[in-house]
């Protein structure tokens, strides 16, 4: 009768157990729901070993194909993961823990959050970061509601290169709230400058832009942050933090509130998630933000130690009125980005940067020699990159794939009238050899 | 010059048409240590009831509520950088703002001290 | 113990990455670039590898602590699940939203597809969407969901209001914020649930949906669940179902029967999935037919040919709440939990679990008040209250358990009982495990009597004792200094 190792009482134990609670079975216990309410059926498969429950997600992954070489990003992307990342993630005093409510107890996880809130704050160039968001959509979307609060305003500027999802995601979670988004439209895959020029007043409360944007360009913000604060406005920027190892932080570009996706740094791509997303911001901001955030501070003896701390923001405490309805965060996956960077370390970071830009640009000159093909040629680029092809994108994804070549991401569905750009992604993962091969398949590809 | 309280723990003391308004000592005592004090900008106007500012401890956060209508004239800045001064001294140091008071007939709707030390003992 | 950024040396490094194979690029220009490298750590492997592994010797945990944390279901998590999970590392999520992509991606399209399926025959409910990360976000997408259901019906601005109990977790209210609506909340009554009278007085036509987490915040279940719903219905509000609670009711009921019509489920909790020191959790919905159109988008369906396709045209949707499938790795595990524990395994956890939580409730209960004395679920809720005359609080017990290798259960939560003592043993826990915990919860009643200072200094084992919380909140250090 007891099939499953994960309850473990004995028939006595639990014949025990019932004496001491004075009921005569189990059942008995479900009493206070009414009969009338009860469940009638439960259809679902009748349990198995855990070998048996392996074998079949193995075939489950076995139905996706495997190998694919990826030049797509768009927000995921496919980097090295040091061995000491899934090896220290997985000590399951820190896996199998919950939120750090009682530091006493939780000191290994708390300092690991203050360590990773520090790399944060270091990486952007910001002053304070908190312990992690869910992932880098839903970033942009706090760190919307965040500049809402601050300036009491309730317009949201979005440049039109910031990727396609995130803003979608920031739309979905400010649609019910009385907030005028207005979208510039991307000139060639840069922010329109002078449309933004022409939208911005002091009712605007913020500016979102990305760098790396969604075509791949790198712009320089820091004239924007200029105008942007002229008005009473912030400025948040979405980061890539990989690009962060060779581009200006968005500290010295003047950005109030820095928001990203954490899944380069250390977290497997899995489908899409989890990853986690990551916020910083100026220090005046600090009760406006979202979240767990972690504190140093000292014990009875004077010991250092850390804490949760500035929970009353939070929904436990301030419920309706909290900064935000986050409670649980994405934890593990921001401890994994700490270790990957501190792996990685300060001069590290850097090179695998270098080696990222690299490898893109070897292949966006080989690719742009392929007839036909050129390249968006608006603005300089990190390691993706738009070609605009002599026939519709989407075709040509289509067919690559069937080569086991994720050849990009075609921008059509995403921006009218750019069917025939493609969004190609190197990192540093893609060696010379895939990178000649992608070309090849790709000419090829363009002849059919 | 006399001081009154609100249900809610405020005091307003007035002085000709001024009001200065604070939390009493028994609010301060059951929040516990407070770890900041959100004041409202000068130029403000306030309803009385309405929500003057709010004010935080570690575990807990209220809203604070205007004894009284007017015009927010003067706050207190040194609770931002010093917000114990609440516990030290909720009506004296501790104060938040001070109102141009619009209308005395509120006056009315707040308690004085014995009614409110009688209140306080209701609780 | 010491910071990384502390144990930095310069030029030192803890991983090797490959050699270019290709030419090196022109540098860009200046302006681009930052003036200095970020200040990361600078340490050896070995040095990491110390550093992480003493860290982690600092944590509580379900693998090396009882941790009976009321309302967060601290289960014992299967390793093969995690395993099962790094067999889909590899996997792009873009692959599927290119052209033609969805053909490549069968497998985890599918076991979403069918995860959605045993969640639904679990809850009741008739579809399920994975895109929400944790449990809030599942929250805040189920009442977006309702405002675009009374929005459909040209209500949305009547409908202001989203009405909660006083026991609520407060994740409901600021969810509901979110998606614009003002709160009303509910009193609980003496017999431990929201008020009936007073619930029917806040109900009027202006409410879109009532939020109630069943068994409640007391590990109660609501007797009058069905009667609650059936009013909410009647003035067209919907019926929120917070999932935090399913672990005590598999197989038992299902809030789809009762008149619920949108529930998120917390994987983490009730499926067996790590909480990994805060997250990450997973937060799927289901819905009742009549709110499918809302689901948010891509939207995984299954076509006439048994081919699994994104669906991304749907006019009514409340659009993406994330930016792919939601927390992929989280629901791969959760899913094979459910495959393996099977129907009866499912029950059988129900079962164990409130048979556990009843049974430390009526151990405990001659040694602490339980303001709500009756049948619980899944956990049970103490008041301190009898250890206040004496001058220990909540707090105060729980630093002792600490001393004494457990994790604390959850104190001052639900708000209504004062000095509260949430305990949710979980249903993995076995009977000596319990035993051992009752009688330090016992020592400690008595030692409050006896010697209330030896719990005022809790604990005294640990690497450091009680923090200064009140010195954290004030100066705001949140990032080691340079």
């Amino acid at each position: 009768m007891n099939d499953s190792h994960y309850c473990p009482h004995t028939p006595e134990e639990i014949a025990e157990m019932l004496s001491v609670i004075g009921v005569s079975g189990v059942e008995d216990l479900f009493a206070p729901i009414p009969a009338a309410l009860r469940a009638t059926t439960f259809n679902l498969p009748s349990g198995m070993s855990e070998f048996e429950t392996h074998g079949r997600m193995q075939a489950i992954a076995g139905e996706n194909s495997q190998g694919m070489i990826n030049f797509i990003g768009g927000g995921f992307y496919d980097h090295l993961i040091p061995s000491v990342v899934d090896h220290l993630s997985g000590r399951s005093e820190f896996y199998t823990a919950y939120t750090p409510y009682q530091p006493e107890c939780s000191q290994g996880t708390l300092q690991a959050l203050f360590e990773y809130q520090t790399a944060i704050c270091r990486l952007t160039g910001l002053d304070v970061s908190n312990a992690s968001l869910y992932d880098g959509g839903t970033a942009c979307a706090e760190a919307a509601m965040m500049a809402l609060r601050i300036t009491g305003r309730n317009k949201i500027v979005l440049d039109g290169c910031v990727s396609p999802f995130s803003r979608q995601v920031l739309k979905t979670y400010l649609f019910n709230l009385d907030v005028e988004i207005v979208e510039i439209a991307p000139q060639s895959g840069l922010l329109d400058r002078a449309g933004l020029a022409g939208v911005l007043d002091d009712s605007v409360a913020a500016v979102l832009v990305q760098n790396p944007n969604f075509f791949g360009s790198i712009e320089d913000f820091s004239v924007l942050a200029d105008q942007v604060h002229g008005v009473g406005a912030l400025l948040i920027g979405s980061v890539y933090p990989i690009a962060l190892g060779m581009l200006k932080s968005p500290g010295e570009i003047g950005i109030d509130i820095a928001v990203g996706d954490g899944q380069s740094l250390g977290n497997p791509l899995s489908f899409g998630g989890p990853s986690f997303g990551f916020i910083a911001a100026t220090k005046k901001y600090i009760r406006n933000m979202p979240g767990r955030i972690v504190g140093e501070t000292v014990d009875r003896n004077g010991k250092r130690g850390y804490v949760l701390t500035l929970q009353a923001r939070e929904q436990h405490i301030k419920r309706h009125k909290a900064t935000s309805n986050i409670c649980s965060n994405q934890g593990l996956c921001a401890l994994r980005g700490l270790i990957f960077l501190s792996s990685v370390g300060k001069a590290g970071l850097a090179d695998l940067a270098r080696l990222n830009r690299d490898k893109a640009e070897y292949a966006k000159a080989q690719l742009a020699g392929i007839p036909g093909v050129s390249v968006l040629q608006s603005a300089v680029t990190f390691n993706e990159f738009t070609l605009v092809l002599p026939k519709k994108a989407d075709q040509v994804v289509t067919a690559l794939l069937e080569k086991g070549i994720a050849a990009g991401v075609p921008l059509g569905q995403y921006y009218a009238g750019s069917e025939n750009a493609l969004v190609v992604t190197v990192t540093e993962k893609r060696t010379k050899k895939e990178i000649d091969l992608f070309v090849r398949e790709l000419e090829a590809a363009l002849c059919n | 010059m006399s001081m009154y309280f609100t249900k809610e723990h405020e005091w307003v003391k007035v002085e000709g048409n001024l009001g200065t308004v604070g939390i009493s000592d028994h609010a301060a005592h059951e929040l516990g240590d407070i770890t900041f004090v959100e004041l409202p900008k000068i130029g403000a106007v306030v309803k009385q009831f309405g929500v003057l500012g709010s004010i935080e401890s570690v575990k807990a956060a209220s809203d604070i509520f205007a004894p009284l209508s007017g015009n927010v004239v003067k706050v207190n800045d040194a609770l931002e950088l010093a917000p114990e001064a609440v516990n030290e001294s909720a009506e004296g140091a501790g104060w938040m703002a001070q109102i141009e008071i619009a209308n005395e007939s509120e006056l009315k709707n707040l308690m004085n001290q014995e009614q409110y030390n009688d209140y306080l003992k209701t609780l | 113990m010491q910071l990384i950024y502390e144990q930095s040396v310069p030029g030192r490094r803890g991983v090797k990455l490959p050699a270019s194979d290709v030419p090196a690029a022109p540098a860009l220009p200046t302006p681009l670039l930052r003036k200095e490298a970020a200040g990361l750590a600078e340490v050896s492997e070995l040095d990491l590898v110390r550093h992480f592994t003493n860290l982690s010797r600092r944590n509580f945990s379900v693998d090396t602590n009882f941790y009976p944390l009321g309302s967060c279901t601290m289960k014992y998590n299967a390793k093969v699940l995690e395993n099962s999970a790094a067999l889909f590392a590899t996997f792009h999520p873009m692959t599927a939203l290119l052209p033609g992509g969805v053909d490549f991606c069968q497998g985890t399209l599918g076991m979403l597809h069918d995860l959605g399926l045993l969640l639904a025959e679990i809850t009741g409910m008739d579809e399920v969407t994975t895109q929400p990360l944790a449990g809030a976000h599942g929250e805040m997408t189920g009442i977006m969901l309702i405002a675009a259901y009374h929005a459909a019906k040209g209500n949305r601005a009547k409908k202001k209001y989203v009405v909660v109990p006083d026991s609520s977790h407060g994740t409901n209210p600021a969810s509901a914020a979110i998606a614009g609506y003002e709160i009303i909340t509910v009193p609980t009554a003496p017999y431990g649930d929201m008020d009936l009278e007073l619930f029917k007085k806040a109900m009027t036509d202006e409410v879109a949906a009532v939020m109630m987490t069943c068994p409640n915040t007391l590990g109660l279940f609501n007797p009058h669940i069905k009667e609650i719903s059936d009013i909410a219905h009647s003035h067209d509000a919907l019926m929120y179902y917070d999932g935090a609670n399913l672990n005590a009711i598999m197989g038992k009921v299902k809030p789809g029967d009762v008149g619920f019509d949108v529930i998120h489920v917390n994987l983490h909790k009730t499926f067996g999935t790590p909480h990994g020191g805060g997250g990450p959790g997973s937060g799927p919905v289901g819905v009742k037919k009549a709110l499918i159109p809302f689901l948010p988008q891509p939207r995984i369906v299954k076509d006439a040919a048994g081919i699994l396709q994104l669906e991304t045209t749907n006019p009514g949707t409340i659009g993406r709440t994330a930016n792919f499938f939601g927390n992929f790795g989280v629901m791969a595990k959760a899913y094979a939990y459910i495959i393996m524990l099977g129907g009866k395994g499912l029950i059988r956890v129900s079962e164990q679990a409130v048979l556990n939580a009843n049974y430390i409730k009526e151990r405990l209960k001659p040694y602490y008040d339980l303001p709500y004395d009756m049948t619980c679920m899944h956990e049970c809720v103490f008041s301190a209250s009898k250890q206040l005359a004496h001058g220990v609080h909540a707090i105060d017990i729980a630093k002792f358990l600490i001393d004494r290798g457990y994790h604390p259960p959850t104190v001052y939560f639900p708000m209504i009982v004062k000095e509260a003592i949430m305990i949710e043993p979980t249903e993995t826990e076995s009977k000596a495990t319990m035993d051992a915990f009752i009688e330090v919860m016992i020592e400690a009643a008595k030692t409050a009597e006896s010697n209330p200072q030896a719990l005022l200094d809790a604990p005294l084992t640990m690497p450091i004792s009680r923090l200064d919380e009140t010195k954290a909140a004030r100066e705001q250090n949140v990032c080691c200094a340079w």
